[in-house]
């Protein structure tokens, strides 16, 4: 593998994840949607890297797919829902910024820490990509326990799965890749879609005291 | 046309036929007849020759859950045509939603058969993703604000253990492509199997711990459940019945071929261990839930939650003797939790109520419902002489041999639950009686099929079944 081929490679994906970090502690929805557009973007690129790398065009699928529906068609989606409920400035976050940088930083130093002494052949490339893999689906996991809202959550959700791609991909000659990643698009299309008819704004979860009562043993709801 | 091709094809193509069948009876009809047609397919594969590709692979371990899943997806379909017409005639579903939801039963039915049958890891995972997502939308068709909330929270719950199991199932790939070389043969199980001796370890063991919190997810070990008791609780019974009964066990059993691969490999972590401590701590944590519930159907999901600790402890010990009960137990909790839930989805019905402090004195009111669900809550209390009892006592008396300390937890465990399940039960039985009499129009057949099988393998369990449970069980190792 030649060095331009790597060092691309790994531009791209260092990128999703300063996209990622930039993803935690964005305070207005609508910055968030264009933080995780780029990050779509980022995505296509370094899948159409891993395609010319590795002579695999049916990747460029792929790399389309995450380009249209996720740079473009589902941010413009969820960018209408926000207009549509009213909710474009409310953003909450269980933890503030500052302790949810750091914890997204410890959970990249531990991707690192967890994936590098692995050894995944002569595949050097794989390993690289794999712990900024891990490293991104950590923090979409961080992004989606830190904020309140459903349209945010859903954010997270996808940058989450941005990082799956990014290590099915760079797997070389995994099967199934292009399948699964139409699988996840339509996934996410449900969620937005969900989101939409039901108008969901908040997550439902056990930090939440008064969703809880209201929800678990049906005592009255005090807003 | 092979019987492993009909398991597959007869729910796709009902499934597309179903979306256009506006007729509601005729539409449960067909689902019926669709579930028959795949459950005798399912029996025809007995004696089929084991299928070994790339893509299929039949065992004696899926083709033992192939027929139970085939079966319970056959009884739950006669449950729940009587069910929804119920539920059309007070107004709760509109035929539009029938369609969608017949068609959505199918479709859970195939992706479940489909993640029993296939080799490969990823087609596994395909079945797993699908097989919820058909669930979480059949959880929110009341469209109540707590039927949405429930399938909410399902959908993000289950969508992130997905994911993680998808990023295992990438590491279980990555792992094995420099040993096995690139494409379909290194996500094929039986050539991962095979080779799995000459694995990075440390890799394997890193793929493990994603697969068993993303697959554990789906199986509602503890502390990734809490998507478990709302979506039971919120959704239409008959997939109360199937979610406990059936999908519980397709993940469980996805955690158990990578449990497998693991065993073959010297150099992993010790994955009976966490199984172990996993498993004890849903069932005593269930055990102690069980005594808050307000709601009838929250209450057994939380039951489900405690019987899948019991069966992922029992996996995680290992050992012939562990293995059997654990086997013996998942085949007993199916059919028993889904006849209970189709008790229980009838009493709801008749009381117009889940809350277990508005079901009383059911004794009086509808005797034969009473029965039904008494026998049911005896079976799963794991009392003698119902098939239940014998699975535990397995349990319980390996263990102790083995190691004492567990056998006790678990032992405290099982006592809380049934504990638990008698307090709660007492009045809905034996209360005071509320409510109207009589007047119910409910199927009893499935009900009494399923504790009739749960009885007569207490008593008895025929040689070729415990010959067959013994295979599997030194399968798992």
């Amino acid at each position: 593998m030649s060095s331009l081929q790597f060092d691309t490679a790994h531009l791209l994906a260092g990128g999703m994840l300063v996209l990622s970090l930039l993803l935690l502690y964005q305070d207005r929805i609508l910055a968030t949607l264009n933080v995780f557009a780029l990050q779509a973007i980022t995505l296509s690129l370094a899948v159409a890297w891993q395609a010319y790398a590795q002579d695999a065009m049916h990747l460029i699928v792929t790399a389309v797919i995450a380009l249209v529906a996720k740079g473009f068609i589902i941010p413009a989606a969820l960018n209408r829902i926000v207009h549509r409920l009213g909710i474009h400035r409310e953003i909450e976050q269980v933890i503030g910024a500052g302790p949810t940088m750091l914890t997204g930083l410890g959970l990249v130093a531990l991707s690192i820490l967890l994936v590098m002494p692995v050894n995944v052949g002569a595949n050097m490339l794989a390993r690289e990509d794999l712990a900024f893999a891990l490293a991104v689906i950590l923090l979409g996991l961080l992004m989606m326990i830190t904020r309140r809202n459903a349209v945010t959550q859903i954010v997270g959700f996808m940058s989450l799965e941005n990082g799956l791609v990014l290590a099915a991909t760079g797997a070389k000659g995994m099967p199934l890749v292009v399948e699964i990643s139409v699988a996840f698009s339509i996934l996410i299309a449900f969620a937005v879609f969900g989101v939409f008819v039901f108008r969901i704004r908040e997550r439902f979860d056990t930090v939440d005291l008064s969703a809880l009562d209201r929800f678990r043993e049906g005592r009255r709801h005090v807003p | 046309m092979t019987p492993l091709s009909t398991i597959l094809w007869t729910p796709a193509l009902a499934m597309v036929l179903l979306g256009f069948v506006a007729n509601y009876r005729l539409g449960a009809l067909i689902n019926i007849l669709a579930c028959a047609i795949t459950f005798v397919a399912g029996i025809a594969m007995l004696s089929g020759d084991r299928v070994r590709s790339d893509v299929f692979i039949i065992d004696d371990f899926n083709i033992y859950l192939i027929l139970l899943t085939t079966f319970i997806g056959l009884t739950t379909s006669i449950f729940s045509a009587t069910y929804i017409s119920h539920e059309l005639e007070i107004g709760k579903l509109t035929p539009a939603f029938l369609r969608f939801y017949h068609a959505l039963y199918q479709a859970m039915m195939g992706a479940m058969n489909l993640a029993l049958v296939v080799n490969n890891v990823g087609l596994l995972w395909v079945g797993v993703e699908v097989a919820t997502l058909s669930t979480v939308m059949m959880v929110g068709i009341y469209r109540t604000p707590e039927a949405v909330e429930a399938a909410w929270k399902y959908f993000i719950l289950g969508s992130v253990g997905i994911a993680l199991a998808f990023f295992g199932t990438i590491l279980i790939y990555l792992v094995a492509q420099p040993v096995v070389g690139e494409g379909l043969p290194a996500m094929a199980w039986d050539t991962l199997l095979k080779n799995s001796a000459a694995f990075d370890g440390k890799l394997l063991s890193l793929a493990f711990v994603f697969l068993l919190v993303g697959y554990g997810t789906k199986v509602g070990l503890a502390p990734f459940h809490a998507w478990l008791p709302d979506a039971h609780a919120e959704g239409p019974t008959p997939i109360s019945a199937v979610l406990s009964g059936l999908l519980l066990n397709v993940a469980l059993y996805a955690l158990l071929r990578f449990k497998i691969l693991l065993a073959g490999n010297p150099y992993t972590l010790n994955v009976g261990m966490i199984m172990i401590s996993l498993g004890l701590i849903s069932l005593i944590f269930a055990a102690f839930m069980l005594y808050r519930r307000r709601d009838i159907k929250r209450l057994f999901a939380y039951s489900s939650i405690e019987h899948m600790g019991i069966m992922t402890f029992a996996f995680g010990m290992g050992g012939p003797l562990a293995n059997f009960s654990g086997l013996l137990h998942m085949t007993m909790h199916s059919l028993i939790k889904s006849a209970i839930f189709f008790a229980v989805g009838h009493i709801a019905q008749v009381k117009g109520t889940q809350r277990i402090a508005q079901i009383r004195g059911l004794s009086v009111t509808h005797p034969a419902l009473a029965v039904g669900l008494a026998l049911g809550v005896i079976a799963i209390a794991g009392m003698p002489p119902f098939g239940m009892f014998l699975s535990e006592f397995m349990l319980v008396s390996t263990s102790f041999a083995r190691q004492p300390l567990l056998a006790l937890a678990l032992v405290f465990g099982l006592v809380l639950a049934f504990g638990a399940l008698v307090l709660r039960l007492q009045n809905v039985l034996f209360g005071e009686p509320t409510g109207p009499r009589g007047g119910v129009k409910a199927s009893y057949v499935p009900l009494f099929i399923h504790l009739a099988i749960v009885l007569g393998a207490g008593l008895w369990l025929p040689e070729p079944v415990v010959r067959w449970f013994r295979v599997v069980a030194a399968q798992l190792g």
